[in-house]
C-alpha cells in the first residue's frame, strides 16, 4: 500500500513539475482578418509552427474584421486591455505610437535588411512596425483598348505625363465606346481610398498634405502652387466627364471595368486578379503618371507591432521576427494576393515571381511608393483631404477649399501640440 | 344618387387600396432585393441592379453564399449571442422600467417630477458622448464570478445587457400609458387592502399588453442593431454579436451576395419578433399615438 502511495504520488509531483517545465507563457495577439478565412489559415499556420517551435512562448490569436479594427484597438488601449501584440495599418502606425498604444521593435535588424523600405514602420529614428507585405495601385487596362486609341503604352522608366494622360483619356472618350475613359474609384469615399490613391497625384505636382520636413505645417504645401495646379486638374477630370463622381454606382466600381464601362481603372493589386481572370493577357498594369515631380503611389500595408502594456515584449519581438520569413510572406501573398516584402519572397511566389501576371507591382511599389505622411496627425488630416477632393469633384472652389484644408489640417495640429512633432 | 354614391365609395376605396399597396411594395422592396440577391452569384447581383432583375430570382440562382457565408463567419454563434443578449436585456428593460414608471405615477414622493424630467433628459443626449466613460467604468467594474471578486466586465455578456438595462425613453412610453389608466383601478385596490407590489403585478401589468410590445419591439430593434457598444467592450468573438459579424463580409473584394444572405439570416429573428407583436404594437400605437 505504502508503495503504491509513494509510486502515485511520485508520478503526480513528476506529472505536475513536468507541466510547470513544458509551460508556455501565453501571447496574445489581435489581428485584423476576420472573416478572411485564407489569410486565417495563413496566420493560424503560423502561430502553430511558432508554438511548437520552442518552449517559452505559446501565441493566441484574437481576429477582428478590419472594419472594426481600429476602433477596438483604440478602446482597448483606453480599457487597459491591449494584448502583446498587435497589426496595425502602416500609415496609423505614427499615431499609435504617439498615443502609447505600441512600442519600438527589438528585433535582430538583419531579418528586414531586404524588405521593401515602404514595409518597415519608423517614426522618430525607432522600428515600431514592420510588414510582410506591401500594396500597390496601377492603372488597369488592356492592351486592346490602348492600340486601338493609339495610345503609348507607358513603362516605369518612361511613365505618362500629365499630357498623355489627358490626351488618352480625351480620346477614348471621342470614341464614345465607355461610359468614362477611367475609373477612378470615387465610390469609396469611406474610407482610406481617397487619401492612399489620389494624394500621390498631389505629391506627383509638387505639392503635399504637409510639410514632411517639419510635420508642423500644411499651409503653403497643400494650398500652395503646386496644390492649386493638382486642384485644378483633378476638378477638370470631372468636368469634362473624364471620370465618374462622386455618386459612382459602388457596384460599378466593383465590375464596371470588366463590364465594359470604363477603359481603365485606377486599382490595387487587391483586385488585378479579377482582371486577370477577365481580360488575360490582354490585361496591362501601367504605372502612375508623372505630373512633372516624379510618378507616386500611396504605401504602407498592415504591419505588426509590439503593444506599449505587454508585459512580455521580448516573446512578442520574437514571434515577430519568427513571421518575418519569405516563406511566411510567399504563404500570405499566395492566400491573399499581397505583394511579398522581399524580392526574394516575391521570385517565390505564384502572382509577383518573374513573369507572372501581377508581377509589376513589386516594381511599382519598390520604383514609385512613397509613404503617406509619417505623422501622427496623418488620420486627421487624411479626412480633411479626403473631404477636399470630394467637394472640388463635386465643384468647389479649389483654392478656397485647399485654404480650408489646410487651416483645418494646422489648427488640428495645434491643438495636439504638435503631435510631438 | 345611391348609385353615384356608391361610385364614389368604390372609387375611394380602390384609391386607398392602391395607396397602401404602393407603401406595401415601397417598404417590402428592400427585403425582397436582400433575399433575391442573396440567391445570385456577385457578377450578377451587380449586373442586375439597373433593371427590375434585381427583384426576381431570375438566372443562376442558388444557395451557395449561404454557404460561403457560413464558411466566412460563425454566424449561428452570432445570431445566438445577439438574440441571448437582446432577449434578456428587453425582458430586464420591461421589468425595470414598467416598476421606475409606476412609481412616478402612482406613488407618492418627494421630488418624482424632477427625477422624471432628469431621466427624459437623458433622451437628448447620444450613447456616443458617453461611449468612453461607460468603456471605462465597465473595464473597472467589479462581478462576482465562480471564482470569487473579478473586476472588469469586458468580454462577458452582461457588459451588453445591464447598461441597457433602462432607458429614458421605455420608462416615458410606460409612464403615459400608466397615466391614462382609470385611477379608480388603483384606489379600489388600496381599499381592498392591496399592496403596491400587488397592484402593480395583478391589476397594471395585466392591462399593459400594448406598451409592453411597443416598449419590447422599439427595445429589440435598438439591442439588435448594437454595433458601436459590443465593438468596444467585445473583444472575443465567442461573444460577437450579429452587427459587429457584418464587418466579416467587408474584404478588399466585397463579396456582395455573402452579404445578402447574412442579412437575410439575421434579418428572421427580427421579422418573426415583429410578426408576433405586431397586433399589440399597432394596438398600442393607436391607443397612445407613440409612432414607432
Amino acid at each position: 500500500m505504502n508503495i503504491r502511495l509513494t509510486a502515485f504520488a511520485t508520478t503526480a509531483l513528476g506529472a505536475i513539475w513536468g507541466a510547470q517545465a513544458f509551460a508556455q507563457t501565453e501571447l496574445t495577439m489581435w489581428y485584423h482578418g476576420a472573416g478572411n478565412p485564407e489569410e486565417s489559415a495563413v496566420l493560424d499556420q503560423i502561430v502553430e509552427e511558432f508554438n511548437a517551435s520552442q518552449s517559452d512562448w505559446s501565441v493566441v490569436v484574437q481576429s477582428f474584421p478590419a472594419g472594426a479594427y481600429n476602433d477596438t484597438v483604440i478602446a482597448g488601449a483606453l480599457a487597459g486591455n491591449l494584448p502583446d501584440i498587435i497589426d496595425v495599418d502602416g500609415p496609423v502606425m505614427p499615431s499609435w505610437a504617439w498615443a502609447g498604444y505600441i512600442q519600438p521593435l527589438e528585433i535582430d535588424q538583419g531579418t528586414i535588411e531586404n524588405f521593401l523600405p515602404t514595409a518597415i514602420g519608423r517614426w522618430k529614428d525607432d522600428i515600431y512596425s514592420v510588414g510582410l507585405w506591401e500594396a500597390a495601385v496601377a492603372m488597369v487596362t488592356r492592351r486592346s483598348v490602348l492600340e486601338k486609341y493609339d495610345i503609348r503604352i507607358p513603362t516605369l522608366a518612361e511613365p505618362w505625363t500629365r499630357d498623355e494622360l489627358d490626351a488618352a483619356l480625351e480620346a477614348i472618350k471621342e470614341g464614345g465606346e465607355f461610359d468614362y475613359p477611367l475609373d477612378l474609384g470615387m465610390a469609396w469615399s469611406a474610407d482610406e481610398w481617397y487619401p492612399y490613391a489620389f494624394a500621390p497625384f498631389l505629391q506627383s505636382f509638387g505639392g503635399d498634405l504637409i510639410d514632411r520636413s517639419t510635420y508642423l505645417e500644411a499651409d503653403g504645401v497643400l494650398n500652395g502652387d503646386a496644390g492649386i495646379e493638382f486642384g485644378e486638374w483633378w476638378q477638370s477630370l470631372f468636368d469634362r466627364e473624364l471620370v465618374p463622381g462622386t455618386s459612382q454606382d459602388p457596384a460599378d466600381r466593383d465590375s464596371g471595368l470588366i463590364d465594359g464601362k470604363y477603359a481603365m481603372s485606377w486599382n490595387g493589386n487587391w483586385a488585378a486578379a479579377n482582371a486577370v481572370e477577365a481580360f488575360g493577357d490582354d490585361v496591362l498594369f501601367l504605372p502612375a503618371p508623372d505630373f512633372g515631380n516624379g510618378p507616386k503611389i500611396g504605401a504602407a500595408s498592415w504591419q505588426f507591432a509590439v503593444s506599449a502594456s505587454s508585459d512580455h515584449p521580448e516573446g512578442a519581438n520574437q514571434f515577430i521576427e519568427f513571421m518575418l520569413q519569405d516563406r511566411w510572406q510567399v504563404a500570405f501573398s499566395n492566400a491573399q494576393a499581397v505583394i511579398p516584402a522581399t524580392s526574394s519572397a516575391a521570385a517565390e511566389s505564384e502572382l509577383y515571381a518573374e513573369g507572372a501576371p501581377m508581377a509589376v507591382f513589386y516594381d511599382l511599389s519598390k520604383e514609385q511608393a512613397l509613404l503617406r505622411p509619417v505623422t501622427p496627425g496623418y488620420p486627421v488630416m487624411a479626412k480633411i483631404f479626403r473631404k477636399a477632393l470630394a467637394d472640388i469633384a463635386s465643384g468647389a472652389d479649389v483654392a478656397d477649399t485647399l485654404d480650408a484644408a489646410a487651416d483645418e489640417i494646422d489648427a488640428d495640429i495645434e491643438a495636439n501640440s504638435g503631435y510631438g512633432n | 344618387m345611391a348609385t353615384i354614391s356608391q361610385d364614389n365609395h368604390g372609387l375611394r376605396l380602390a384609391v386607398r387600396y392602391l395607396v397602401l399597396v404602393l407603401v406595401a411594395v415601397i417598404f417590402i422592396f428592400p427585403l425582397v432585393f436582400m433575399v433575391v440577391s442573396s440567391l445570385k452569384p456577385d457578377q450578377q447581383l451587380l449586373s442586375d441592379t439597373g433593371s427590375l432583375r434585381a427583384f426576381l430570382p431570375v438566372g443562376d440562382i442558388g444557395l451557395s453564399n449561404y454557404t460561403h457565408a457560413f464558411q466566412r463567419a460563425p454566424v449561428g454563434l452570432f445570431v445566438f449571442n445577439s438574440v441571448f443578449v437582446t432577449g434578456l436585456t428587453v425582458l430586464i428593460c420591461l421589468l425595470v422600467c414598467s416598476l421606475a414608471a409606476f412609481a412616478f405615477v402612482f406613488l407618492e414622493w418627494r421630488g418624482r417630477a424632477v427625477v422624471l424630467s432628469i431621466i427624459l433628459a437623458t433622451l437628448i443626449v447620444p450613447f456616443e458622448t458617453i461611449a468612453i466613460p461607460l468603456l471605462l467604468l465597465v473595464s473597472k467594474l467589479p462581478w462576482i464570478g465562480f471564482s470569487g471578486i473579478e473586476h472588469g466586465w469586458l468580454n462577458t455578456y452582461r457588459v451588453q445587457i445591464l447598461p441597457w438595462a433602462a432607458d429614458g425613453l421605455t420608462i416615458f412610453l410606460f409612464v403615459q400609458y400608466f397615466k391614462d389608466l382609470p385611477r379608480e383601478l388603483i384606489e379600489a385596490s388600496r381599499v381592498e387592502g392591496a399592496t403596491w407590489l400587488q397592484i402593480y403585478l395583478k391589476v397594471v401589468m395585466p392591462l399593459a399588453g400594448p406598451v409592453l410590445a411597443t416598449a419590447a419591439i422599439l427595445k429589440f430593434l435598438v439591442m439588435y442593431n448594437q454595433y458601436l457598444w459590443p465593438l468596444i467592450v467585445v473583444q472575443d468573438e465567442a461573444y460577437r454579436p450579429v452587427m459587429v459579424g457584418l464587418q466579416y463580409f467587408f474584404q478588399l473584394n466585397t463579396a456582395w451576395g455573402e452579404i445578402m444572405a447574412y442579412l437575410s439570416l439575421i434579418t428572421i429573428p427580427v421579422l418573426a419578433f415583429y410578426l408576433v407583436l405586431q397586433r399589440a404594437f399597432i394596438a398600442s400605437i393607436a391607443s397612445t399615438g407613440v409612432k414607432g
